[in-house]
């Protein structure tokens, strides 16, 4: 049996960087093919070259036996090629059909497809209605609407993006019946991830990636995943340590906190309460798009709350902005870092004044003391480990590692009695995402109070002293973090929703 | 093939160089424009750049230069404020004119009343005329959610409306035969923006230029309304995080660019216009447009933007008088300016790759 | 006064006609609207077609050939605005001013000989039959061809929007730019497209105040109708009948604020002339204040710059 995909010697550069060093592999037929590395490891790149929208610098792609090099993803799709994207590549304000039909060369008309999809999500469990706006959908639905976009087109090769970060694990658990249908009926499946246990679980083969470079391959059937996370880091991990705490008396508390959505496609927060006491870890988990953002919003300060619901020590402070809460000791750290932590085309030190203003002191009279903020800036440089040329580079300039160290650095230096961070590792490497954890634990045992709202759920298990789940604005109550199966965590966060098993 | 990058960071150098780069660009462009109405394109730009300023009859135009960059850098450091927040008023113009009449109003109420609190009175009428035609688009863009783009610039029609209606009714010369137009303030001299030092062109209206680009330095560089103003322009949504109130920046823009061009106003029709006419006003609320770009939003830059369009203004004028100009290729070459200034910009955050990407 | 004068098939019949240049630039502005541009240069668009359009007209005699000449012109500047927005990612709204700006005086400088001509004129259609019913006739089927090239406009630009893939592919590009581009759609190519044809429709409308409505040419004689187009997409909710619609409005307005003019209402003539300006800004209140809906009609990626990074 021939291979559906030879990669050989592919190479992309990009200024500055080398993306793909000399990559090469090879994907059997029904086989579910592992592309494992880091964040910045160069996954996107190379599949993005397979999918026709990066040209490579150097090398050659065989796709089901012919010289394949795809000018634009219509060719690539027209060849057998399917993507389902990590960012959606959905539009919100278009329905399921339209947005299908987006991403097919020649669909039919819209009942031919409507009909179509609603027999193929069927068939394959993803129920879908045809005529819903993507915008009203959950991520796991918006997932839903791209594979069934690829799967009718019948495609021999399945990219898949990170498919399991915005799915429960109810959810992942029947993605995965899913896939091995699809493996089952001949599709083979290039299968990007991070996450070694999933990886173990489905995947035949597995290449690793680290630094632009094919650094092995290997059966992660065998392999552990230890030695797949050496392979992929290139290191020892270091695991954080929890230094012994004590929690203490509650610092923040909300009281059926209740907020309409802001946008049109928002979450609306529904009678949300929770505790956070000082010295302890608070972690909320919850696939993207439940009220992640909102919560952030309500907490820091961006989004007044109704009298009543919201409580710091003792004090109703619904009503505050956010830097009459920064003053008390309330702060946040949003998930978003370039437009929303940090202003991208602003320098380090402005950006130490868009939060450390009121905290540090960096004003006098209305005037902006910048010799201060310069100061408070180096100091969150040097104490956070941020590899920057100085203080006047623009926060665009820096790897996402580097300015998520440098966001969390400025919040915790300014000393929190409360700190909210909104995915504090997101699309950070190994060992900024260690150092990150180890300073909210530091943080913690300290006698702050910290709520940490994030997606990965390892990195919540890893950290948290009590767990809850947000699900549709809702958050579920708080129960402590250690020896909670995956199985209760997935029904916390939801179960599998309307989702059904395939019947195989 | 050639492709743009991103710069990891905005290039300090291209930042300054590319407003000189667009005037060169704009004095090709348009020499080609005037060779094609059959004049002689170096003659042309001479006449216009140099002339004025070293010329024969320079003496008369340096005076000049003053008269006409004063209310463009007066509107321009307001509409600077507003355009780096990415609060976008266009209806300078508007603002202009209702604090012209605003002022001159009050001035002309007075007639003949002789006192030094004359002016200072229509002044203040003036700026707050301009202000609160601002806030018509401010206060509906905060309660409403409306467009301030469309808003102010339709105002501007209604504004010319009522002028003429101003001109020709309420603020006609009583003893003006009925002659459209109201009384002239140099026969009124408590009310008279008069020239401070003789053939200099300066009158109070330049000095409130002079002293609003010094405030909106130290506003920007030092203020913390300055860098909220900044960064609510770059990133609305750090802003918010960062405790910026939009509606008060909202507010305090407009607000600040309207005043400002108020202000303009007054001082133009109180000294070089002279009186209220039904077209006392010559455009000087939309070429400030392209002064602020052209100077970056900075006000130094301002400045010097300023006086350049003053002097595109007056060189028009003797190219108009001296080369038969018509004076609607002064406006497009002001356009023309705009348009290679937007896009040389590209160089500030990008650069530009050439040669091969493809290798298939 | 006298309102008795003011004959109301003759209102209608003429509010048409006034309506007619504002229909043409807002449904071109919509489509360029709806691939996520916003290109505030109508009002420069509309007065360079008006110019064109007049010049070409005068010089062959020809009105069609004129109107031609104006939908060239206008997509020629509108091309300018396109270059600079989707290749040199310059900022949306300062380009359409600019091109506003530069429209006015480019128009000014091209007239200069062709103040106090009279255009050759347009033919009115006086469709046979048809024109003769009364009251309908003289309202519906008596009017020259542009009239009805703008109506047909509007329900082709329905039709293209609503069913057909080019279409769709329009809506998708200005809803997610960088998810058409992830998909493999051109969305330079695509707004180019739309600036072109938005263009072409500002040039037409143009032509139609100079060659039609007014009929002769005078510096800045759009005044401010490309900026009423602008409010009137707004208004009409990115929708092409409702867009038709607020024209009809904005055209009612002007033509009975004339006929009371003309009848000597005891309102001052500027406080008359200025009232379709006020009842513009008054509709767009109305319209933004219902702050979800109108949200959720403005395409998503209206103004942004795309830069493809990969």
């Amino acid at each position: 049996m021939s291979a559906v995909l030879e990669l050989s010697g592919l190479t992309k550069a990009y200024p500055g960087v080398i993306a793909n060093d000399d990559v090469s592999l090879t994907i059997q037929p029904g086989e579910v093919h592992a592309l494992l590395g880091e964040n910045g490891a160069g996954k996107s790149t190379l599949v993005k070259m397979i999918y026709g929208l990066v040209k490579p610098d150097a090398g050659r792609m065989i796709f089901l036996g012919q010289e394949f090099a795809p000018a634009e993803p219509r060719a690539a799709r027209a060849a057998g090629v399917a993507m389902v994207f990590q960012h959606f590549s959905l539009f919100e304000a278009l329905d399921v059909a339209e947005n299908i039909a987006l991403g097919m060369e020649h669909p039919p008309n819209m009942r031919d497809l409507a009909a179509r999809i609603t027999e193929v999500s069927q068939a394959y469990g993803l129920p879908l209605d045809p005529s819903r706006l993507v915008g009203d959908l959950s991520a796991g639905e918006r997932q839903r609407v791209e594979i069934i976009r690829c799967l009718l087109q019948n495609p021999k090769l399945l990219i898949m993006d990170e498919p399991t970060s915005v799915l429960t694990p109810q959810e992942v658990g029947i993605l995965f019946q899913t896939l091995e249908k699809l493996r089952s009926e001949g599709t083979s499946i290039l299968y990007i991830s991070h996450k070694l246990e999933e990886i173990r679980r489905l995947c035949d083969a597995a290449t690793i990636l680290r630094l632009g470079k094919n650094v092995g391959t290997c059966d992660p059937k065998v392999e552990t995943a230890r030695a797949m996370a050496e392979m992929m880091v290139g290191a020892t991990l270091h695991v954080p340590e929890r230094k012994p705490h004590e929690r203490t008396q509650v610092a923040l508390e909300l009281r059926g906190l209740s907020l309409a959505a802001p946008s049109a496609f928002g979450t609306s927060l529904k009678e949300v309460s929770l505790n956070v006491h000082r010295g302890e870890i608070l972690g909320i988990g919850g696939v993207a798009g439940n009220g992640q953002d909102e919560l952030t919003a309500a907490l820091s300060g961006e989004m007044p709350v109704a009298a009543g619901q919201l409580w710091f020590e003792g004090q109703d402070i619904g009503a505050l902005g956010p830097n009459e809460r920064r003053a008390l000791g309330l702060l946040a750290a949003p998930e978003e870092r370039l437009g929303h932590a940090a202003a991208p085309d602003m320098s380090l030190t402005e950006n130490a004044v868009l939060t450390a203003t009121t905290r540090k002191s960096l004003t006098r009279k209305g005037f902006v003391n910048w010799r201060a903020a310069e100061g408070y800036t180096k100091e969150v440089i040097a104490q956070f480990d941020v590899r920057t040329p100085g203080p006047h580079t623009a926060a665009r300039a820096l790897s996402g590692g580097n300015l998520q160290k440098y966001v969390i650095g400025r919040e915790i230096l300014q000393d929190p009695d409360v700190l909210v961070v909104n995915q504090p590792t997101w699309g950070v490497d190994a060992a900024a995402a260690a150092a990150i954890r180890q300073a909210l634990l530091d943080l913690a045992a300290g006698g702050a109070a910290i709520i940490v709202i994030s997606q990965d759920l390892d990195e919540l298990m890893e950290i948290s002293d009590r767990f809850a789940a947000l699900n549709e604005g809702r958050l579920t109550p708080p129960v402590p973090a250690s020896g909670l199966s995956v199985e209760k965590i997935g029904l916390m966060m939801g179960g599998a929703h309307d989702l059904e098993p395939v019947h195989v | 093939m050639i492709t743009l990058e991103k710069r990891p960071e905005p290039s300090r150098f291209w930042s300054w160089a590319t407003p000189v780069l667009a005037v060169l660009l704009t004095m090709v462009a348009g020499g080609a424009m005037f060779a094609a109405l059959g004049k002689d394109p170096v003659e042309a730009i001479r006449t216009i750049f140099w002339d004025p300023l070293f010329g024969e009859f320079a003496f008369y135009y340096r005076g000049q230069l003053l008269v006409k960059a004063g209310p463009l850098i007066l509107i321009a450091i307001g509409l600077s404020m507003g355009f780096r927040a990415g609060i976008w008023n266009i209806g300078a113009e508007g603002q202009y004119i209702i604090g012209a009449i605003c002022g001159a109003a009050l001035g002309l109420a007075f007639y003949p009343f002789d006192s030094f609190i004359v002016f200072p009175l229509m002044v203040l009428a003036g700026a707050l005329g301009g202000f609160l035609w601002a806030m018509i688009p401010g206060i509906l863009r905060v309660k409403f959610n409306t467009n301030e783009i469309l808003v102010s610039l339709l105002l501007v029609y209604v504004a010319e409306f009522i002028l003429a209606s101003m001109a020709l009714g309420a603020l006609k010369n009583p003893d003006g035969a009925g002659f459209p137009g109201s009384r002239n303030f140099r026969s009124y001299p408590s009310g008279f923006n008069e020239e401070i030092i003789a053939g200099t062109g300066l009158h109070w209206g330049v000095v409130a230029a002079f002293i609003a680009v010094i405030f909106a330095y130290v506003l920007f560089a030092r203020h913390q309304m300055g860098f909220q103003i900044k960064l609510a322009g770059q990133a609305p949504r750090a802003a918010r995080f960062g405790g910026v109130n939009p509606s008060r920046l909202i507010l305090f823009c407009l607000g600040m660019s309207g005043a400002l061009a108020g202000l303009a106003g007054l001082f133009e029709v109180s000294g070089p216009a002279g009186q209220v006419s039904i077209d006392f006003n010559v455009g000087y609320g939309f070429t400030a447009i392209i002064v602020a770009f052209l100077g970056r939003l900075h006000p130094v830059g301002i400045l010097l933007a300023g006086l350049l369009l003053a002097l595109t203004y007056i060189g028009g004028e003797a190219a108009q008088s001296s080369l038969g100009l018509p004076a609607a290729a002064i406006q497009a070459f002001q356009g023309m300016l705009l348009f290679f200034l937007l896009a040389v910009d590209v160089l500030t955050n990008f650069r530009f790759r050439f040669g091969k990407r493809e290798v298939v | 006064m006298d309102l008795s004068s003011i004959n109301p098939i003759l209102l209608v019949a003429s509010l048409m006609v006034a309506a007619t240049p504002i229909i043409l630039a807002a449904i071109g502005e919509l489509i360029v609207e709806k691939s996520g541009v916003l290109n505030l240069g109508v009002e420069g668009m509309m007065i360079v077609g008006a110019i064109c359009g007049f010049a070409i007209a005068v010089q062959t005699g020809s009105p069609f050939v004129g109107f031609v000449a104006a939908a060239f012109g206008g997509a020629v500047l509108s091309l300018l605005f396109g270059i600079l927005t989707q290749y040199f990612l310059s900022n949306q709204v300062a380009t359409g001013l600019g091109l506003t700006l530069f429209g006015l005086g480019l128009s000014s400088l091209m007239g200069q000989g062709y103040i106090g001509i009279r255009p050759p004129a347009t033919p009115r259609l006086e469709i046979p039959v048809l024109s003769d019913i009364p009251v309908l006739g003289p309202v519906l089927f008596n009017h020259d061809l542009m009239v009805y090239v703008a109506l047909g406009l509007v329900v082709a630009t329905w039709a293209v929007l609503k069913f057909t893939r080019a279409g769709l592919i329009l809506r998708a590009v200005g809803e997610n730019h960088d998810a058409a581009h992830a998909l493999g759609y051109k969305v330079v190519r695509v707004r180019l497209m739309a600036i072109t044809f938005g263009g072409a429709c500002a040039g037409l409308g143009g032509a139609y105040l100079s060659l039609v409505r007014v009929p002769q040419w005078t510096e800045g004689m759009t005044a401010g109708a490309g900026w009423i187009a602008l409010a009137i997409v707004v208004f009409g909710a990115w929708r092409p009948f409702r867009v038709l619609l607020g024209a009809y409005l904005f055209g009612g307005v002007t033509v009975l604020q004339l006929n009371l003019q003309a009848a000597g209402v005891a309102i001052p003539v500027e406080y008359l002339s200025m009232s379709p300006y006020l009842i513009t800004i008054a509709v767009l209140v109305i319209m933004s204040s219902g702050k979800a809906k109108a949200a959720l009609s403005a395409p998503a990626c209206l103004g942004k710059i795309f830069h493809a990074s990969s």
